[in-house]
């Protein structure tokens, strides 16, 4: 059959458009921004930017335990119930996802400003404006609000796809509900949740919107820094080792993940 | 154990909509500050549809993810059709490449597109490259994966016969996939679309490294705008946007709910001649 | 009989490497009911489909009425296949399933109409026409498969497992209803199977494959009483393979006994395999046997025992309506036509030895196809 001569137009798209500016990249790293020559220069500058990148890595781990434990029950939840309400609910966890996030964010700077809602409704009451916003937790907040969707539908397909017969048997053989969700559910759903941290930890560290907004200069993360080397500070050779450095943190990271999970290169399938 | 999980589940389900509350409650403010109610008005809806900048960017955004969704949903269609006929080793270097996009940051790829361009914008000597063109490039460039993940498991799951049982009554192989092969996709081929279509629609990040002042969507306009005061008109717009997209929602959840139950329970009891 | 249709010649197959089909050579005239007979992985499958036009060999030639075909597509060929899981168009219903071919072929509707209603006639499905393929059962997904196939008047039907699926009952009568069907339309069969007992109900001739080579190609009467080695003689039927020595024409030494036989053509002191089939042995008192032997196991299969005797160490299987208990001394008798004479092959000395039967030996050896992965990326619609 010649039929797989088909993805010859996809696979000549992905080199031009994926892995082409993907060297591109490389190469800006690798080079001056003012002579164009060969330097190590961009990529020595990194560790004055390394707090940053640690902090990144911080607050987005934290924020994917957190999207891991809030989103596990709902998970579970949701697939304990009949079809009909199963569609519904999660139909109800994608669409917050359809609404622009830029959008989402503001309105929890709404809520979380020294002026909000929050801190009027409190205020009332007679307690003092809390610092809420353009804090750690602000940002945390954010990422864990914008990203808890990418937790719950991974672990939801592979909830539903646990034979229910397996938690019956390990009832037979005598285990009790914690023992049957530590040693059958929790193991089962491994793939889910390695393919939920990912998908929660690679936008969440890689985020710029959301520490503008819900941050402050001592919240800067990398995809700020990023951004304005780009749109401001206009050196896109240093922006260039930074993207390459986050590429290759965040692959080394999935790596490790995949780790647990053995070898299956289809876990990343949403 | 039960009891606990149902209740966080109740609250997330709030969390996740307080924004949502929020925009729609202050799409009937009267003051434009989105966290003082001032009064009830219609006057921003009024607003935004007599409006000539939102919307034309809104029709922007809808144009890229209509033209990029239908591209990428062909492109990737066959690009599955392909892979899926591939050896292993091709299959996994294939399915590599489409990682790539998905695993790594929107950030890198917007960064890179934008070198990229740039980097051809100066050998070719094109004085202002970023546009429509680079913009479409870009969205096709994130939405093939999504095709393309949601297509293979179709085709894993078809009946590998069937394409040869079309062949087998006469079809060429290109009527064999129109008349056969295509119907038995075409559900990953639409939620393949549907996917592509949000995804381009709201796309942010990479939209913002390679847009050009000639092509703006609105997600990029939202964000330029809101290093400025924003325009209470655009919660009235989005407002009206998330209702669009639930009803929408909830159209398709009823007509498969109808689908599944109609499949189940007629379909023994037809036992009509055809005349 | 009647003339040559199909041919293939030398016929070579090999997927990465690995040789599944070694140099065949068969030929299949018009009107017969041929069946490919083998274990899985024979290539009995690949031969199919090379006659199909689905796969090309590797090397060798295809011939259809003498002419070559090797690189005609399928659906230039006037040959149509039943699949093995059927392949039923899944969005068509039965009539527009049946009507496919005739479509493509852009046939009149009311040509159309006629002969699908003739169809629905001879598989006995009138009144099925708007019936959703998937809410049928397999036994009538299995009729409007064939019907697909044949409402198209191909010269040639190709018929990949297509009983697999059914439970026995069905299986049985679907047997005798396409034979009838292959008789009253006077159509070419090509039937692949690896059930030994559906190749001998139905068919004029059985070719027994194994490891891609043609082990034997006869009537099933040949087929089942002068297999020509160990692996047809194993393969076709339940048989006692024992290790002998041709003094002369019409005389083999067994267990260091002379017994007549009917086979000639052997040179003297040749050594050789003997088929006994355990229906044909007879069983006396100890006393008058031509060789005597302990039972040591017994199973009722209803129509009789199977039972198994040790002859000093080899044990055989016994099928008899009287019963023998465990441990019970007992005699044989063989008649010059119980004994079959095969020459050594590499086959010899792999099978007929019954020390490790037990009752659920029939169904070792038939594999069962998997049922298809159903992995699913959640989409929107989900």
């Amino acid at each position: 059959m010649k039929n797989k001569f088909l993805a010859g137009p996809y696979l000549i798209w992905m080199a031009l458009f994926t892995i082409i500016p993907l060297v591109i990249v490389l190469y800006f790293a690798l080079t001056d921004s003012v002579t164009g020559r060969f330097t190590l220069a961009n990529l020595a500058a990194m560790k004055d930017y390394l707090p940053i990148f640690l902090r990144s890595i911080w607050l987005a781990a934290i924020s994917s335990v957190i999207c891991l434990i809030l989103g596990y029950p709902v998970a579970w939840c949701i697939a304990q119930t009949g079809p009909k309400v199963q569609r519904f609910l999660y139909m109800l966890v994608m669409l917050p996802m359809c609404i622009s996030f830029l959008l989402r964010t503001l309105a929890w700077v709404a809520m979380l400003e020294d002026t909000g809602i929050i801190n009027s409704l409190i205020g009332r009451i007679g307690i003092g404006p809390l610092p809420l916003i353009r804090t750690n937790g602000a940002v945390i907040l954010g990422m864990v609000y914008n990203y808890l969707p990418y937790m719950i539908m991974p672990l939801y397909t592979v909830i539903i796809k646990i034979d229910p017969r397996l938690v019956e048997a390990a009832q037979d053989l005598g285990c009790d509900h914690a023992q049957v969700f530590g040693k059958v559910t929790l193991p089962l759903s491994v793939p889910g949740i390695v393919s939920g941290i990912t998908m929660v930890f690679v936008p969440a560290v890689s985020t710029f919107y959301i520490s503008q907004k819900l941050g402050s200069s001592g919240t800067t993360l990398i995809g700020d820094v990023i951004e304005s080397q780009f749109k401001t500070a206009y050196n896109p050779n240093l922006g260039a080792a930074m993207s390459l450095v986050l590429m290759i943190l965040i692959f080394i990271c999935i790596g490790l993940m995949n780790r647990f999970t053995g070898d299956d290169d289809e876990v990343m399938t949403l | 154990m039960r009891k606990v999980s149902k209740i966080i589940t109740v609250i997330i389900f709030i969390f996740l909509y307080i924004p949502m509350i929020i925009l729609a409650v202050a799409s009937f403010n009267k003051g434009s500050d989105i966290s003082v109610f001032n009064g009830f008005t219609f006057g921003q809806y009024k607003a935004l549809f007599e409006d000539n900048v939102l919307l034309p960017l809104l029709l922007n955004s809808v144009i890229v993810a209509i033209v990029s969704s239908l591209l990428s949903t062909a492109l990737g269609t066959a690009a599955a059709m392909g892979i899926h006929r591939m050896g292993r080793r091709a299959r996994r270097l294939a399915m590599g490449v489409t990682n790539i996009p998905l695993t790594n940051p929107e950030i890198v790829t917007g960064v890179s597109l934008a070198l990229l361009f740039a980097f051809f914008g100066t050998m070719l000597k094109i004085k202002n490259v970023l546009g429509f063109v680079t913009l479409l490039i870009a969205h096709i460039t994130f939405n093939l994966p999504y095709v393309i993940l949601s297509v293979m498991p179709k085709l894993r799951q078809m009946d590998p016969n069937l394409t040869e049982a079309a062949m087998d009554l006469g079809c060429t192989p290109i009527k064999a996939f129109f008349k056969v092969v295509i119907h038995e996709i075409m559900p990953g081929i639409i939620s393949g679309a549907l996917m592509a279509f949000t995804m381009s629609l709201d796309d942010f990040v990479i939209s913002y490294f390679v847009y050009g002042p000639t092509f703006v969507t609105l997600p990029v306009e939202i964000y330029n705008y809101t290093k400025k005061p924003l325009h209470p008109k655009i919660y009235a717009l989005f407002t009206l946007l998330f209702i669009v997209i639930l009803l929408v929602m909830v159209l398709m959840n009823v007509l498969q709910a109808r689908d599944a139950k109609q499949r189940r329970e007629i379909a023994p009891l037809r036992k009509k001649v055809r005349q | 009989m009647s003339k040559e249709l199909i041919r293939l010649v030398d016929c070579c197959m090999a997927y990465d490497g690995e040789q599944v089909l070694d140099n065949l050579n068969l030929y299949i005239n018009d009107s017969e009911f041929l069946t490919l007979l083998g274990p899985s992985g024979c290539g009995k499958t690949t031969t199919l489909r090379i006659i199909g036009g689905f796969q090309k060999p590797t090397s060798g030639t295809v011939l259809f009425n003498g002419v070559r075909i090797n690189d005609v597509p399928p659906h230039k060929r006037h040959i149509n296949t039943v699949f093995q899981r059927y392949a039923l168009f899944p969005h068509l219903d039965v009539y527009d399933n049946i009507a496919f071919g005739l479509r493509i072929a852009k046939l009149s509707e009311t040509e159309i109409s006629s002969r699908v209603g003739e169809m629905l006639k001879t598989i006995g499905l009138v009144g099925f026409e708007e019936r959703k393929v998937s809410s049928l059962s397999g036994g009538q997904m299995q009729r409007v498969a064939i019907a697909r196939a044949l409402v198209n008047r191909p010269n040639v039907l190709l018929l990949d497992e297509p009983l697999g699926a059914l439970d026995l009952r069905l299986r049985k009568d679907m047997q005798v209803e396409l034979k009838r069907i292959q008789q009253q339309m006077g159509i070419t069969f090509v039937y692949v199977t690896h059930d030994q007992e559906e190749a001998l109900t139905m068919s004029d001739t059985v070719v027994v494959m194994d490891k891609g080579v043609i082990q034997q190609i006869g009537t099933p009467e040949d087929i089942y009483n002068e297999p020509k080695n160990a692996f047809v003689a194993d393969f076709i039927g339940e048989s006692n393979i024992i290790e002998g020595v041709m003094l002369q024409d019409r005389l083999v030494e067994l267990f260091g006994r002379k017994f007549p036989c009917v086979d000639s053509g052997f040179a003297p002191r040749e050594p050789v395999d003997v088929v006994i089939r355990p229906e044909d042995v007879d069983i006396v008192p100890a006393d008058s046997g031509h060789l005597c032997g302990t039972v040591t196991g017994i199973t009722f299969k209803g129509v009789h025992y199977d039972i198994i005797v040790d002859f000093s160490g080899f044990k055989w299987l016994i099928q008899t309506t009287d019963f023998h208990p465990v441990g019970s001394y007992i005699g044989i008798r063989l008649g010059p036509e119980d004994i079959h004479i095969m020459k050594k092959s590499k086959y010899s000395g792999m099978f007929g030895d019954y020390s490790s039967y037990s009752a659920e030996y029939d169904e070792i050896g038939d594999s069962e196809l998997e049922p298809a992965e159903s992995e699913e990326a959640p989409g929107y619609e989900e």
